[in-house]
């Protein structure tokens, strides 16, 4: 029931989505809608995946659409061309993924082959192979985490890219337009209350991540948002002052490095690539270790990616 | 009647996934392109999501009162996908950024005439020079001197960039 | 475990973990080197596996010690060892040249990034070629265009960055699609190993949703190949990316690209499935035949040089396709061979372009008019690589035409091998475009005169050329391997 009410909601802003023309009105509903993909993920078993999307999807993307539409122009121009070819692509490829679904296996159904196949040694054996309750941490870190070590290296190579195109430039001292929140006593306060909470959150969040939900990812995420909160509350800058951006590709770079160090040295040891048995006699407490080291990892450049990439759209001026 | 509601999640996924790629190839403004692009890519996660419920079970967290789990290999690659699709946006967005400041604008009309033109006014013309669209001052690896173009012609600025 | 048995993985995780040390030390002067020596380092295991696999089958690694298809499996075949080593010599050939072009056309502050990017293409596209993973495809298919899309942007005119943006809406959608065709694949057999996936699917050969995710992996796969009608990122792309770039992803991004539509319509899906339950041969073909006409005829009018040869790849691309339409193990021989030379041959010719950027800045006809009496190494190896486009005999070019002409008369498609013969015409007449205004036109004397490129940039571009031509003569050697690799494709693996 609730599945279908979310469902509901979520076709109802992709559709104002579409219509509006007012570029942080759909920015916003995007946000929305990715908030409640977070709530249809939590309603479909998915904790990680919800959780992920809200920080990843409803958190940093709405952030960086937000400020890409500050740099830029907030309405978008009278649509002049014709909408008669994307709209017949469009029906073309939404017939051919109905037409898919025709012979797919039931939502829910345990018997499909999905269910039926690789998966149920993930449940069945997960804990005693890998030891950690969580299986998708147990699959995403371990069984699979070769996968997670491209993962990484994508974030890294956004926050590469980024970087190319942007560049960290050194902050102006105070705008003008801060006095604004400088008055915000209340603001100040409660913010300065709230960040040390938050990045204990964010630590206990990259610990937590072999029995409930949480690992590298999320963690990285929400300590990024701690200072991001800081930077733009206290001030254009102040948390650079904190984390140098000079400090940012080299700790993103450590973040890669160390997952694949971890894989490396399973190798040296005459193991395959990222098998953590290398790394402990006793199986499974290698294999906590090498999940623990390599979710640091992905944190750790997550962390440093999400905020140089902040610090590169903040820093940056309107020009022309 | 047991088919509708069982592929219901799958055809409102379609639904959504196919208004995301609306956006994407039918709206002009690039900041909606990729708004639109990334709620393509939500949807697509929300099929695969779907994928892997199983009726009556819990999520893949092993725990002593539960029997029945949902399966765990559809989020993990949701988990990898999500990470890739931001990083996508956000690359997508510092291109946005860049071309607003090159060409003034963001709305591909009006960059595509601006193209046109310049293939009209500078390559049939027989001088090298070429408009800069270097990043005016970075300081990110520690270059405390202002990026040297290299370049054997003194390039030319984009008029954009001056402020 | 012996290091050597660690080679699949390592011509992978080198440039991969390459990349983020490059920016660890985050020395301008270093980063090169890195690069340069991780490249030949790579290639080296590529032909060290490509030697152990000819000699000993196929190789399979299990990364993180999980068998497949619980963990993710490396597999190389004779068909992935072929395309790895040229990816990789192609890779390393591309960054010995770089340091000039680089020092030329990317700000100082940015070279320590943009080699660390150039790694990271290098790292995504082996990754690629070498893994049994569908997943692991998608992951590393990610990493290599994220790169990319960087790259391309970094060209000094403006058009590079609204051409980067187009590449990445366009990549981003053929990645989704092949997301979507994935989750459909995984939907109806529960396994993401391509091994596993072609043992499962046909016993479930009937079913609607397989014959959608056919449709969408193909379709997102043909939009990264640059398959006509979803080619339109390329010709910007290609032309204002800096040399380098458009070097390195002329000569194997597309390859690549074809590689793992090879290795999934005829390795995971098979022949059957897609040939006889889908049109997709007949699709194939006439895509094939518009992409070969429709880009060598645009290509005949167009001025700038690279944009030139950026639309002789997308009737390169439509050769390859049309090979592979024919369904028949001549045919895919022929895509083969035909993806080798055309490495080859677009490597010479965007390399020796990026040693005309170098000195000249400009690569239109105009502006190359009469360098030919400034710049005789560089022009020379346009004129050799643009001949072996056409399919000169006793070129590389040659060898892969031929093959496709047999592999359309072997079908009885004699209008087929017309079309081929019509595109080399075509070829004929583009080539000649840059070979008249290179050589027959006057040097105009009021221009400053420029030098021959450095002898830096001329050597891995004669390095190609003579590649050219070798392969031309001596044939033995790819054409036994692709007609060796076809056979394991096809035939499934030993």
């Amino acid at each position: 029931m609730i599945d279908i009410v979310l469902l509901g909601f979520l076709v109802l802003t992709a559709v104002a989505a579409i219509r509006l023309r007012d570029l942080f009105a759909v920015v916003m509903l995007f946000g929305i809608y990715s908030f409640l993909a977070a709530g249809l993920f939590m309603v479909l078993d998915a904790v990680d995946v919800a959780f992920t999307e809200a920080a990843v999807g409803a958190g940093i993307t709405t952030v960086l659409m937000l400020a890409t539409l500050r740099l830029t122009q907030r309405y978008e121009a009278a649509p002049r061309r014709q909408r008669l070819l994307p709209l017949v692509v469009v029906a073309l490829t939404g017939a051919v993924l109905l037409y898919g679904t025709l012979d797919a296996p039931l939502l829910g159904d345990a018997q499909a082959p999905a269910q039926q196949h690789v998966a149920p040694r993930y449940i069945e054996q997960g804990l005693n192979e890998v030891g950690t309750p969580n299986l998708v941490t147990a699959v995403l870190a371990s069984y699979r985490g070769y996968d997670t070590l491209g993962e990484t290296v994508v974030v890294f190579t956004a926050g590469l890219a980024v970087l190319l195109l942007l560049g960290i430039t050194d902050v102006a001292p105070l705008r003008p337009g801060r006095r604004v929140i400088d008055d915000q006593v209340v603001l100040h306060v409660i913010v300065k209350v709230l960040i040390p909470f938050i990045l204990l959150f964010g630590a206990y969040v990259q610990f937590h991540g072999d029995f409930g939900a949480g690992g590298g990812f999320q963690a990285g995420v929400i300590v990024a948002s701690g200072l991001v909160l800081y930077d733009l509350v206290f001030g254009d800058g102040e948390a650079q002052r904190v984390i140098p951006p000079s400090w940012l590709s080299r700790m993103a770079a450590l973040g890669v490095l160390l997952y694949g160090g971890v894989g490396l040295l399973s190798l040296l040891r005459g193991k395959a690539l990222l098998d953590y048995s290398a790394l402990s006699p006793v199986a499974l407490s290698g294999q906590h270790l090498g999940i623990m080291l390599v979710e640091l990892g992905v944190g750790i450049t997550v962390f440093s990616v999400v905020l140089a990439i902040f610090y590169a759209f903040s820093g940056r001026r309107k020009q022309g | 009647m047991s088919v509708v509601p069982g592929l219901f999640n799958y055809w409102v996924a379609v639904f959504l996934m196919m208004a995301g790629f609306y956006v994407v190839i039918a709206q002009g403004n690039l900041v909606k392109k990729l708004v639109g692009l990334a709620l393509f890519q939500a949807s697509v996660f929300i099929l695969y999501i779907s994928i892997g419920k199983v009726a009556g079970g819990h999520a893949p967290v092993i725990s002593e009162a539960v029997s029945l789990y949902s399966n765990p290999l559809p989020q993990v690659l949701i988990l990898t996908a999500i990470v890739v699709g931001v990083a996508t946006t956000a690359v997508g967005l510092a291109l946005v950024v860049r071309i607003q400041e090159a060409y003034g604008s963001v709305e591909e009309e009006q960059i595509y005439r601006l193209d046109q033109a310049d293939a009209q006014l500078k390559d049939q013309s027989k001088d090298p020079a070429e408009e800069r669209t270097q990043d005016p001052g970075d300081r990110l690896q520690a270059d405390q001197h202002r990026p040297k173009q290299p370049g054997h012609n003194p390039a030319a600025r984009s008029g954009h960039e001056a402020d | 475990m012996r290091l050597i048995e660690h080679l699949p993985v390592l011509v992978v995780v080198l440039p991969l973990l390459a990349a983020p040390l490059c920016v660890l030390i985050g020395r301008q002067a270093l980063a090169w080197p890195i690069g340069l020596v991780t490249a030949v380092a790579s290639a080296g295991a590529a032909a060290q596996l490509l030697w152990q696999v000819s000699h000993r089958g196929t190789l399979s690694y299990a990364l993180g010690g999980w068998a497949p298809p619980w963990g993710i499996e490396y597999r190389i075949d004779l068909l992935g060892g072929y395309v790895l080593l040229l990816v990789t010599v192609i890779a390393a050939l591309v960054l010995s040249f770089a340091r000039r072009s680089v020092e030329r056309e990317v700000p100082a502050a940015r070279r320590v990034n943009f080699y660390a990017a150039l790694l990271l293409v290098q790292a995504g596209l082996t990754g690629i070629v070498v893994t049994g993973d569908a997943f692991n495809l998608f992951v590393f298919l990610e990493v290599a265009s994220l790169a990319s899309y960087a790259l391309v942007s970094m060209g000094s005119d403006r058009r590079a960055l609204s051409a980067a943006f187009n590449y990445l809406v366009m990549g981003t959608i053929g990645a989704t699609f092949i997301l979507i065709g994935i989750g459909f694949l995984y939907m109806m057999t529960g396994t993401l190993n391509m091994q596993d996936l072609a043992a499962r699917l046909p016993g479930v050969s009937d079913s609607r949703t397989l014959r959608a995710g056919f449709a969408f992996i193909s379709v997102g796969v043909g939009l990264k190949l640059a398959l006509f009608p979803l080619h339109f990122w390329l010709p910007n792309a290609y032309t204002y990316a800096p040399s380098v770039v458009s070097a390195l992803l002329a000569a194997t991004a597309t390859k690549v690209a074809l590689y793992i539509m090879l290795r999934l319509i005829f390795g995971v899906f098979g022949l059957t499935f897609a040939f006889q339950q889908l049109p997709m041969g007949s699709l194939l073909i006439v895509l094939g035949v518009v992409g070969v006409l429709s880009g060598s005829l645009v290509a005949l009018f167009q001025d700038n040089v690279k944009r030139l040869l950026a639309y002789s790849s997308i009737a390169q691309v439509g050769y390859m396709a049309l090979a592979m339409g024919l369904g028949s193990a001549t045919g895919v021989s022929a895509a083969l061979l035909h993806l080798f030379n055309h490495a080859l041959m677009k490597g010479a010719l965007f390399l020796a372009l990026g040693a005309v950027t170098y000195r000249l800045g400009a690569t239109g006809l105009k502006d190359l008019a009469g360098l030919s009496r400034q710049m005789p190494w560089t022009c020379a190896a346009l004129v050799i690589a643009g001949l072996s486009l056409i399919g000169v005999p006793a070129s590389a070019g040659f060898i892969s035409k031929w093959y496709l002409v047999l592999a359309t008369l072997e079908q009885g498609l004699w209008p087929l091998a017309v079309v081929v013969l019509v595109g080399s015409l075509l070829a004929l007449v583009y080539v000649w475009r840059i070979v008249e205004s290179v050589y027959f036109s006057p040097w105009d004397n009021s221009r400053t005169a420029v030098q021959e490129a450095p002898l830096s940039m001329l050597l891995p571009i004669w390095l190609l050329v003579a590649a050219n031509i070798y392969f031309g003569v001596y044939t033995d050697l790819s054409v036994g391997i692709a007609l060796q690799a076809t056979a394991v494709l096809l035939g499934g693996t030993p």
